[in-house]
């Protein structure tokens, strides 16, 4: 009989709450050593070419100055490109920071400059003189996509699109009606909030011990090693805090780098840290251009899809993220044709940001799919229950669950939904347009190997460890909570410690599969405890748990005792003191069930409901409302869930209205590369949001029926805002984000 | 004054301020801003940088009662200031209302915006011009999130508000 839970599935506030509010949680920049060296790094003011000569003297000269390291100073690293590829690494040729005089992209550092204090550091690399021979740069995709091409080496399988089912361009050339559409996306940066930092702190024994900003400890701790050659045990990495990332910091980056580079070559402790400038150069949401057709039948069943996708990548590594092939799987539809390119640009290599590829070809989609709503002149939410599917047809698997037309019901009723007059402009308030539009988001349900370590102490205690990293996710909490459910504690009997490279192995924390495995892998160390706390319960004199098998006993309120009879147990303390043993600790590891994959594919589903208030003199645009419904499995919190889903939307409200990289294609160098000019939503932007988790059992997608979170929240947001717009003012605007000037190009229906 | 001609021999500034109610009289340069002098020698790393620019509020601490961004203010032009930091307002064992309202409506995810959220929300409450949750989202917007955690810290300050007086009257938009 299960016990009511302490823990697991309560809206407990944060467990590292206390210190982040009180200025005591340390990120990456915030440690201190006396004597330590600051670095600044000068980027390239061109974004292709080769540097002619670089003029150190002035810098040199600077008061506070201890080096300079330039391409031609720098020193030896690894050289073969395996050495330099991170876990999460790309097919083509990893960017080797000072490695020659070739300028690659705008902002490429091209020197850093060390120096006694920041103050130093940040004046003297002003005083850097670069001279360069610029070559003509292309970075503007729509000007390129003619060289665009099929990676010929893919990141991943599951990222290609899977080959054509039936014959998309004769149902669709049969087809009653029909709609086409092209939609391009600017360029967008994840821009966390904490700036990128390394510091190194260098031990007598010449260990280093890094703190990194990164969404892997271990992933930066294998970098090191490899491009400086130093032995695993003598780097520590450390990511305990983690001011946001998003994805930017998946792949180590290069103040990790250079801060490990002059510590080892000026033999003193360094701490590295980008400007807000920087962030913007380096590992960003590609631009790209997709079209979308769709044909239905008179009743709305798509009869077929087709959609081609076009994005940036670098001319050094081929970055690649599944865009297409949402259309595939979103609805039911027997002729599929998805295409997918990349093109190569002048720019820095591209990479994931919250839900890669989904966030990008959904919105495509889920726009298309409003514009084939108007077409057949059916209500958009209807359009999406016609042709819902219970199979993912690109793989011909089933799934572990899909709970969406509860997100539909649930959303709908509590958006009001039903009260929506379906004439674009037809809704107003005032002088303002008001738009309802809606959109289906999808992201997949992954498991990623992950390893714990559950220590229960005789004093009824827990610790968990884990190399996994909490970049805001809630990971310390749910971590926590999953322990505290298992031995029946209070979430305050038990300590989650994550973001050290020495802790059990853990892949990256992204892809939304950080609770799903290393939740499962928690609940497993914890089962192997219990097993040996049974095993020495069997030791016991006149044991009651004698003939108890593992799977038949449980912990409650601090007794071993037999799940269907809590009667019968024995206190844990008496276990423990008869076995002379202060603690138990034991590890698990977990991974994704390859059987299981081989039948059933697991994704997370929402439905997303939007009202917008356009201006109709102005063209200012308002998002008033967003109800978001997600089907997720287990909620494991609540109250953080549904903090990783409001973010998700308001990052998705971004980009929608706000995001946009902007490239000066004469020269290709981002222009806006600060928060005054690169706009993401502030608190003025966001007004009334709300979440629901509709029920959903899942016992297949991860052994704690949990499916993720991290990115759900903004697939699909920028498409039920874009629908919103044309249902507030007739006017499809299919580029974003959808600024002011782009509702105003033509008339607004009045 | 040239950069390239800075050196050693620009004099040091004797200045003095209280910071989180204790007396500091340094000796420092004037390019120093306060927020370097405070993520730096001072190792009060709770004040964040994310710009560096006065763009993001990261860096929000209270000088004489008033949110400012100490990225913005040469520490040297301070004297006599107090300066409150988050570390100022409370700790772990002793929170101050609004962080205690921040945890409780999970008014951040990774945190660290957060010094400069409760620090800007502070000097918002005392400066005693909010009407509405509206004028909260407004006058809060120089404080960038992007874990998106607006609402919730809308929310927190409502809350500290409501304490305050009985309610905060809801925007009627």
């Amino acid at each position: 009989m299960p016990i009511q839970s302490k823990a697991v599935g309560l809206p407990l506030s944060r467990v590292e709450g206390p210190l982040k509010v009180t200025g005591g949680a340390r990120y990456a920049a915030e440690y201190f050593q006396p004597g330590m060296l600051f670095g600044v790094v000068v980027p390239a003011t061109i974004a292709a070419g080769q540097i002619a000569s670089i003029d150190v003297s002035a810098a040199e000269r600077f008061a506070g100055v201890v080096k300079i390291f330039t391409h031609e100073n720098r020193p030896s690293t690894a050289y073969r490109d395996s050495k330099w590829k991170d876990q999460v690494a790309l097919p083509g040729h990893p960017f080797r920071p000072l490695e020659s005089d070739r300028i690659l992209f705008d902002g490429q550092p091209v020197a850093l400059v060390v120096a006694e204090s920041f103050e130093a550091a940040r004046d003297a690399a002003t005083l850097v003189r670069v001279h360069y021979l610029p070559e003509e740069s292309h970075t503007d995709l729509m000007r390129a996509i003619h060289t665009s091409y099929c990676p010929p080496i893919p990141r991943a399988k599951e990222m290609m699109p899977p080959p054509p089912r039936g014959n998309a361009q004769a149902a669709f050339d049969r087809a009653t009606n029909r709609i086409s559409a092209d939609y391009r996306m600017d360029g967008e940066h994840h821009n966390p909030m904490e700036l990128f930092a390394t510091t190194v702190l260098l031990g007598d024994d010449g260990t280093l011990t890094i703190h990194d900003k990164t969404q892997g400890s271990q992933n930066s701790q294998d970098y090191v090693c490899n491009v400086f050659g130093l032995a695993t045990e003598t780097v520590v990495v450390r990511n305990a805090y983690v001011g946001g990332a998003f994805g930017q910091a998946l792949r180590p980056k290069y103040q990790l780098f250079f801060a490990v580079m002059a510590s080892l070559d000026l033999k003193r402790s360094m701490k590295v840290e980008m400007s807000r400038r920087e962030m913007f150069y380096l590992t960003w949401r590609p631009s790209s251009f997709q079209t979308v057709s769709l044909a239905a039948d008179r009743e709305g069943h798509l009869q077929a899809i087709r959609h081609h996708a076009v994005h940036a990548t670098s001319r050094y590594e081929d970055y690649q993220e599944n865009v297409a092939n949402w259309s595939g799987l979103a609805y039911r539809c027997d002729n599929v044709e998805l295409s997918y390119e990349i093109v190569k640009l002048d720019v820095s290599t591209p990479g994931d940001m919250r839900a890669p590829g989904a966030a990008t070809g959904v919105t495509a989609l889920e726009a298309a799919m409003d514009e084939l709503a108007y077409e057949v002149g059916i209500d958009p939410l209807e359009l999406r229950l016609r042709n819902f599917v219970h199979r993912d047809q690109n793989q011909d698997k089933d799934l572990t669950s899909k709970a969406l037309h509860a997100c539909y019901r649930e959303g709908a009723a509590r958006f009001g939904w039903a009260g929506r007059s379906p004439e674009p402009g037809s809704m107003r308030d005032g002088v303002d347009l008001v738009g309802w539009g809606m959109a289906t988001g999808l992201w997949e349900a992954s498991m990623s190997p992950a390893e714990a370590k559950v220590q229960y102490c005789a004093n009824g205690t827990v610790v968990v460890s884990a190399a996994a990293s909490d970049i805001g996710t809630g990971t310390y909490t749910i971590l926590g909570q999953i322990a505290a459910e298992c031995f029946d504690l209070q979430i305050g009997d038990v300590t989650v410690r994550l973001g050290d490279s020495t802790l059990p192995k853990t892949g990256v924390e992204g892809g939304s599969w950080t609770a799903a495995s290393s939740g499962s892998a928690v609940q497993a160390a914890a089962k192997a405890v219990i097993a040996t706390l049974l095993k020495h319960a069997g030791e016991l004199h006149n044991s009651p748990l004698a003939r108890a098998s593992a799977d038949e006993v449980e912990v409650a309120e601090g007794r071993l005792v037999l799940e269907a009879n809590h009667q019968v147990g024995v206190a844990i303390s008496e276990i423990m003191a008869t076995a002379g043993l202060s603690s138990i600790e034991e590890s698990a590891e977990v991974g994704p069930d390859k059987a299981l994959a081989r039948k059933f594919a697991a994704y997370t589903h929402s439905a997303v409901f939007v009202e917008v208030k356009v201006d109709s003199e102005l063209g200012v645009i308002r998002v008033t409302r967003v109800v978001s419904a997600v089907a997720a499995g287990r909620i494991l919190n609540p109250k953080t869930a549904r903090s990783q889903i409001l973010g998700g939307i308001v990052m998705g409200l971004g980009m929608a209205l706000h995001e946009e990289g902007m490239i000066d294609h004469r020269t290709g160098r981002i222009v806006n590369h600060n928060l005054a000019e690169y706009h993401i939503p502030a608190h003025a932007d966001v007004e009334d949001l709300q979440v629901i988790f509709v029920d959903e059992d899942d016992d297949k997608a991860s052994p704690i029926g949990v499916k993720g979170l991290g990115e759900i929240g903004i697939v699909g947001v920028a498409a039920a805002i874009s629908n919103a717009i044309f249902h507030a003012t007739g006017k499809r605007v299919r580029s974003f984000p959808i600024t002011i000037d782009k509702i105003l190009e033509s008339e607004i229906r009045q | 004054m040239d950069i390239g001609s800075r050196n050693d021999a620009v004099p040091l500034c004797s200045t003095a301020f209280v910071i989180n109610g204790q007396q500091f009289t340094l000796e420092l340069h004037p390019w120093v801003t306060l927020l370097d002098l405070l993520r730096g020698a001072l190792e009060l790393s709770g004040t964040k940088k994310g710009c560096d620019h006065g763009q993001c509020g990261a860096c929000t601490v209270l000088i004489d009662g008033e949110r400012i961004n100490a990225c913005l203010k040469l520490a040297v032009s301070l004297d006599g200031a107090r300066i409150t930091t988050i570390e100022g307002l409370g700790s772990p064992e002793s929170l101050h209302p609004m962080q205690k309202a921040f945890i409780e409506h999970d008014a951040f995810q990774c945190g660290y915006c957060t010094p400069g959220q409760i620090c800007s929300a502070i000097g918002l409450v005392s400066e005693g011009r909010v009407h509405s949750r509206a004028d909260i989202r407004e006058l809060m917007s120089g404080n960038l999130c992007r874990c998106g955690a607006y609402t919730n810290i809308a929310d927190a300050i409502e809350d500290v508000m409501g304490q305050g007086r009985n309610q905060i009257r809801e925007a009627a938009e």
